[in-house]
């Protein structure tokens, strides 16, 4: 019997209808712990450089987290993996709710999916019947409509569905794959159309164990508690906290500018108003008391539930109020949309209209709002029709396109991704290499547990830090020298970087949610999971040892071996810049120190490559082997000196 | 029969404070696990939530007494104009549902208020439930003096004679009982 993990992995193969159960690899659980660790490891080994995204051979890999159906609270995250077309890259996202649960219970710690289905299917997994069935009658359908009908066909509401809508079903790079509560987003619902695949159904009622139950629960009900009344854990920017800071400070229309003047007493009284008039009730994810999402009921759309900063997203890429993001949330979430790229797609679109790149011929009667232009724009990107078949691409793929100098108005991607519009003054040393070095495209799967400002009281600063016992002993000393309108050194800089993006590693291996974890602790310093209490709870659930420096440990090789996945289809030290306006006073040589220092400090060599050394100090010597087997690093000296 | 007081145990379910999580689920589902937490499996929980959240339902219900029986009606409620079916009110275990059975065997489940030597302070459902939906009371009624229990062959033939008829039974125990 295995502790936390089912032990079985589903792979199907949509192409030819086989389906399989194979049994997890210990060793690979111990050495990546489970989730994004042991997907990516399974990317490596089966998905080459040489494979295109579009490939049949590419894989699509949901994975639950290694604590997911365990006790530990809000441990519910999903992990999806694949490869991006839109950025050849490793492509990443998590969603909470049910789903992940659902599939422990149902005896599987991932489906793995290869090939493409002649048709349109969905695919149902009651415990251990796994069934390809047609989809047919669900092509066109809304997310969560389709979750509605098959809950109906099968007759259990309390089957768990995971879906694309019209967008994933015509490939549009920003698709969104959608769940309850949840959604999965940076692309992956693109590859899950592009294999034809429409949702996954899942009912499980088996028996899931952990190694040490008594102690493990005896945490578990003291911390439900602890995590329900801890102010600074949960998505409190959910509960309106941050709205006065989201639009003061995050860019407008196409991460344009700034507006100071947007915010109001008035207009904080009338968005309290209308939320308070549109939630239907707030609601959890799977075993946790915070109540981040709410269920909206906006006149003439289905009821559906808004997701974190989607609240926003397309009222400011519009340039409108809070009254419109409900209105086209409720179109979007159905068509299965990212709410983080596709408003500033649209955004683009209006730009270059109004730049004349675009014209009325691209465009015919487009209308003169923003929101207006942005239902119009919806419609024709999720159709792909005429030139929404470009913006379908995203910002970077669609200026190149287009052309006729659109390419200049692409200002706000990185490594081909659409970023966060925040446009800031002066260059900020971590945030920089967070930026730079990140895998995952999106900052808010990088950043989290070091303040993102310094403290400005001194009393204040030592009262943080005395309780902080979230934090490596080393931080507390960098946080204590962090005096205002100052950068933390490029040492301090380096490690922020690996602290928060670790943080995230861990998370994405064992499934617990991020506001528990690695993205609240930047917040008031007290998130209820850190790299100090995590190593016991794993180590309850699966029976091994492991401690803080084991677990470090086990997150950096995960970064690793996601870094040489993307090593391998081309990444190098040239894409690692954010782009050129991020920060209006930006520091070219501080800049360039940073990226020297945090490489050195990765073991990477000056091309932002894990050196042999690094591979084989992560036991990643079949990566090392791989690269050297392709040039990429240099053959090792074979003869050593014995004397 | 004479009044006797007695406490009673009750828990007082606040739907409108449910967010749905089904932490109550998991808890109740280890804590019933033999031994105690040796497996997680919410299908084996005493209480589920009947959930239909984008309709704004969410309804904590416990496992009540085993029917042989299914109702044969299907009545409908509107409450507050959301439209609930009888069965969603109902805790017994039946055959018209796969709610309050074990997922292997089917046998019916049903909720014991978590007892337990040393008792708990709290049932684990409610002490799960930190949004207070589930708020846990001891409250002093007046019963009727119950009749002392049955023992296990009372119990044993009881069942017998609903499945067999006693005419068949008491024929099966003269048989047996011939020298």
């Amino acid at each position: 019997m295995k502790y936390a993990e089912a032990g079985i992995n589903l792979e199907i193969d949509l192409g030819t209808g086989n389906i399989e159960r194979k049994a997890t690899d210990e060793m690979l659980t111990e050495s990546h712990l489970g989730g994004q660790g042991t997907a990516a490891r399974i990317l490596w080994d089966r998905v080459p450089p040489e494979v295109d995204a579009f490939s049949p051979d590419n894989l699509l890999i949901f994975s639950t987290g290694l604590l997911v159906g365990t006790p530990v609270i809000g441990a519910n995250r999903t992990m999806v993996n694949t490869i991006s077309p839109q950025t050849d890259r490793y492509s990443h996202s998590i969603f909470g709710g049910f789903f992940g649960p659902e599939l422990k219970y149902a005896g599987y710690d991932k489906i793995i999916l290869r090939g493409k289905a002649q048709s349109l299917i969905y695919l149902y997994i009651n415990n251990d019947k796994v069934e390809i069935r047609d989809a047919a009658h669900l092509q066109g359908k809304g997310a969560s409509e389709t979750a509605e009908i098959i809950q109906a066909e099968l007759k259990d509401t309390r089957i768990q569905v995971a879906a694309i809508g019209l967008a994933g079903e015509n490939r549009v790079f920003m698709a969104s794959i959608e769940h309850a509560n949840s959604s999965a987003s940076r692309g992956v619902g693109m590859i899950m159309g592009d294999k034809r695949l429409k949702a996954i159904a899942v009912r499980g009622t088996k028996d899931t164990y952990v190694a040490k139950p008594a102690e493990l629960f005896q945490i578990c009900n003291r911390m439900v508690q602890e995590i329900h009344d801890n102010p600074d854990a949960g998505d409190t920017m959910a509960h309106g906290e941050g709205d006065e800071f989201h639009v003061n400070n995050f860019a407008w229309g196409n991460a344009r500018g700034r507006r100071k003047d947007f915010w109001s007493k008035e207009r904080e009284e009338a968005w309290l108003s209308l939320e308070n008039k549109l939630r239907v009730r707030w609601n959890g994810c799977y075993n946790c008391p915070k109540d981040c999402h709410q269920a909206i009921n906006y006149p003439g759309r289905r009821p559906y539930f808004q997701k974190c900063y989607s609240k926003l997203t397309y009222a400011m890429a519009a340039m409108e109020d809070l009254e419109f993001d409900y209105d086209i949330i409720g179109l979007t979430q159905e068509y299965g949309l990212d709410a983080y790229s596709t408003p500033q797609v649209m955004a683009f679109a209006i730009e270059l209209f109004e730049a004349g790149i675009l014209t009325s011929q691209d465009l015919p009667d487009f209308p003169a709002t923003g929101a207006a232009r942005f239902f119009y724009l919806l419609e024709i990107i999720v159709r792909r029709e005429g030139i929404g078949d470009a913006l379908a691409n995203g910002v970077y793929l669609a200026a190149r396109q287009i052309g006729k100098g659109a390419e200049a108005f692409d200002h706000n991607t990185m490594k081909k991704f659409e970023q966060v519009p925040i446009k800031l003054s002066m260059i900020n040393y971590p945030y920089f290499l967070m930026y730079a070095t990140g895998e995952k495209m999106a900052i808010n799967q990088i950043e989290g547990s070091f303040p993102q400002t310094p403290i400005a009281d001194k009393a204040e600063r030592e009262a943080y830090v005395k309780g902080w016992v979230a934090a490596p002993e080393r931080f507390k000393k960098w946080l204590m020298e962090w005096e205002p309108r100052t950068h933390p050194t490029i040492e301090a800089s380096v490690h922020i970087c690996d602290w928060n993006e670790t943080m995230h590693y861990v998370d994405d291996a064992i499934g617990t949610c991020a506001f528990l974890s690695s993205f609240r602790g930047q917040f008031g310093g007290r998130p209820p999971y850190h790299i100090h209490n995590l190593p016991e709870l794993i180590s309850l659930a699966t029976g091994k040892p492991l401690d803080s420096d084991g677990l470090w440990k086990i997150a950096a090789r995960n970064r690793n071996l996601i870094r040489a996945i993307n090593i391998r289809r081309g990444l190098r030290r040239v894409d690692e810049a954010p782009p050129a306006n991020q920060w209006k006073h930006r520091d070219p040589l501080a800049e360039k120190q940073l990226l020297d220092a945090y490489y050195e400090f990765k073991g990477w060599n000056d091309d932002g490559i894990p050196t042999a050394e690094t591979l084989d100090r992560f036991d990643l010597s079949y990566v090392k082997d791989d690269f050297i087997g392709r040039g990429i690093l240099e053959k090792e000296h074979m003869t050593h000196d014995k004397t | 029969m004479a009044q006797a007081k007695k406490i009673r145990k009750r828990i007082t379910i606040h739907a409108n404070k449910c967010i749905g999580c089904r932490a109550c689920e998991l808890a109740c589902a280890a804590f019933h696990a033999k031994p105690r937490y040796s497996s997680i499996n919410p299908a084996r929980s005493r209480i589920q939530i009947i959930k239909d959240p984008l309709k704004d339902i969410y309804l904590p219900v416990y496992a009540g007494e085993y029917t042989a029986t299914e109702c044969t009606s299907r009545n409908k409620y509107i409450l507050d104009g959301k439209e609930y079916s009888n069965c969603d009110f109902c805790r017994a275990s039946c055959p018209s549902r796969d709610l309050f059975k074990e997922p292997d065997s089917g046998l019916a489940l049903k909720c014991d208020m978590c007892e337990d030597t040393p008792p708990l302070k709290l049932p684990k459902c409610v002490e799960w439930c930190p949004k207070g939906a589930l708020i846990y009371e001891e409250v002093e009624e007046q019963v009727q003096e119950q009749a002392p229990p049955l023992g296990a062959i009372e119990i044993g033939v009881e069942s017998m004679i609903e499945k067999y008829g006693l005419q068949k039974v008491l024929e099966t125990v003269a048989k047996l009982a011939r020298p």
